[in-house]
């Protein structure tokens, strides 16, 4: 349990540290909190030659709320890729703006790891159960990539291509991500958000995770939804489709079992060790009707306030 | 056999209030540094990948997994080991007595990291109820006590340094 031999470079920007990385290309990895990348190279799963490490780089820390929200247009939270998840915990912006991260970041790993672990790092390392990834690919997150020849936006649902693997390309860096913040609902409808998953142990890698966020009126009827699927397919799984057909409907135990049991079908899950494939396709279809219902409960209870 | 010659890179990190330099390799991970350069061998080396948490040491006031980051990482860091929360004089502190009281050691390999997770919880939080406690120990395996003296250990320290009774 000992990596491999490699050399250790602390740039003091991230301009040098793009300029390392487009100097040792695949060779080079780049490290911040390093949560997933240090055992990987302990199993020696991962062998960089050069460790580039970019977690005390400041320009990698911003954290930007939109100051007023546009009433007819969505705002964006910025957020660095070098932010620590422990950070964005307890800042109580996120909690505001931010809620469907918020609730995730409480199951990514241990208050351990979320100590070093950053948002752009969990994001980077594509494990198909990984939350923030989730929420970044259901909120339609964008992703800003640096390299030396400039800067390249990519949408979180394309950014991710199979276990592990990515669109990024050795020599770039992930600056930051630009989660939507979705504009405000009007007087009598409220936004609502929840995230669940089952996993062996908490703060494990989760066998399933669900996550969804809708506006719903007075009436609890859907006025916008989003919500996705982790651990289920080769990606982290934003279905937009089923957020669509939920607009203009009763929120309903039947619309939302029907719409459960739809996200299921469009899965086709591998088992492994952990899960067989039915169980995960079962916990698919589970969870979604549990974040749904809870997504909704919690919309309507601001709506009642606002009333 | 020739033996590989690897970089070495110097490092200052403040351990238990006393700046350590070294030089180390970059892959020498800080639960390494600790045990085997520094020679203290009250954190444990447990999973080496991150799962168990006997490493926990305090990274700047947090609790962190020391055989998640390498030395070089922590350079200008400051760090608490268990050692470091004895006191002065090296007898134990207010948690590990109440670890001895309440039975929460049997083999011992976890105590360290179970000792400074509920540390860094107790300095946030006076008064944490037995999901927080259970929460905070979230991340650190123990096989022998089955969890339930270390969360009365925890809830007797507290008590403690609130000044009142375990009730």
């Amino acid at each position: 349990m000992k990596a491999a031999p490699f050399e250790y470079a602390r740039p003091a920007s991230l301009a040098e540290a793009c300029g390392l990385l487009a100097a040792h290309g695949p060779d080079a990895k780049l490290i911040a909190g390093g949560q997933s990348l240090v055992p990987m190279m302990a199993m020696r799963l991962a062998r960089p030659a050069w460790l580039i490490d970019i977690g005390r780089l400041a320009e990698l820390q911003r954290i930007a709320v939109p100051a007023d929200l546009p009433a007819d247009e969505d705002g964006i939270f910025v957020v660095g890729a070098g932010v620590r998840q422990c950070v964005m915990e307890r800042d109580p912006l996120p909690r505001a703006s931010l809620p469907l991260l918020a609730r995730a970041l409480r199951w990514v790993g241990h208050a351990q790891t979320r100590n070093r672990g950053t948002i752009g790092g969990s994001i980077v390392h594509g494990d198909v159960s990984a939350e923030i990834a989730l929420v970044a690919c259901v909120l339609d997150a964008v992703l800003e990539l640096r390299d030396t020849a400039g800067v390249t936006e990519v949408p979180a649902r394309e950014f991710f291509l199979a276990p592990m693997i990515t669109s990024i390309a050795p020599e770039q860096c992930l600056t930051e991500i630009r989660f939507p913040v979705w504009r405000d609902p009007g007087k009598n409808a409220a936004r609502g958000c929840a995230f669940d998953e089952v996993s062996v142990r908490h703060g494990d890698f989760a066998l399933v995770s669900a996550c969804a966020q809708v506006v719903v009126d007075a009436d609890g009827r859907c006025l916008r939804a989003e919500l996705g699927i982790g651990g289920v397919a080769s990606v982290p799984l934003a279905l937009p489709e089923i957020g669509a057909q939920l607009i203009g409907l009763s929120l309903s135990e039947q619309t939302i079992d029907e719409a459960a049991a739809a996200a299921a079908k469009l899965l086709d899950p591998e088992g492994d060790l952990h899960a067989t494939a039915d169980y995960r396709r079962h916990l698919a279809r589970v969870l979604v009707e549990r974040v749904l219902r809870v997504a909704k409960a919690d919309a309507m209870s601001k709506t009642r306030v606002a009333a | 056999m020739s033996e590989v010659k690897e970089k070495l890179y110097t490092v200052s990190i403040e351990v238990n209030g006393e700046r350590r330099e070294a030089q180390v390799t970059a892959r020498l991970t800080l639960v390494d540094f600790l045990r085997d350069t520094l020679r203290l061998t009250g954190t444990h080396a447990g999973c080496e990948h991150g799962i168990c948490g006997a490493c926990s040491v305090l990274l700047d006031g947090l609790p962190v997994r020391s055989c998640l980051m390498y030395a070089v990482q922590a350079d200008g860091c400051t760090i608490t080991t268990i050692e470091g929360l004895a006191q002065k004089d090296g007898t134990p502190g207010a948690l590990q007595d109440a670890f001895c009281e309440a039975h929460a050691t049997q083999c011992g390999y976890c105590t360290p990291g179970m000792i400074v997770a509920a540390h860094a919880l107790l300095e946030t939080n006076a008064a944490p109820g037995e999901q927080e406690i259970r929460e905070a120990i979230g991340g650190n395996l123990c096989r022998c006590t089955g969890y339930q003296q270390i969360v009365d250990a925890i809830k007797l320290a507290a008590a403690k340094r609130r000044g009142g009774s375990a009730a």
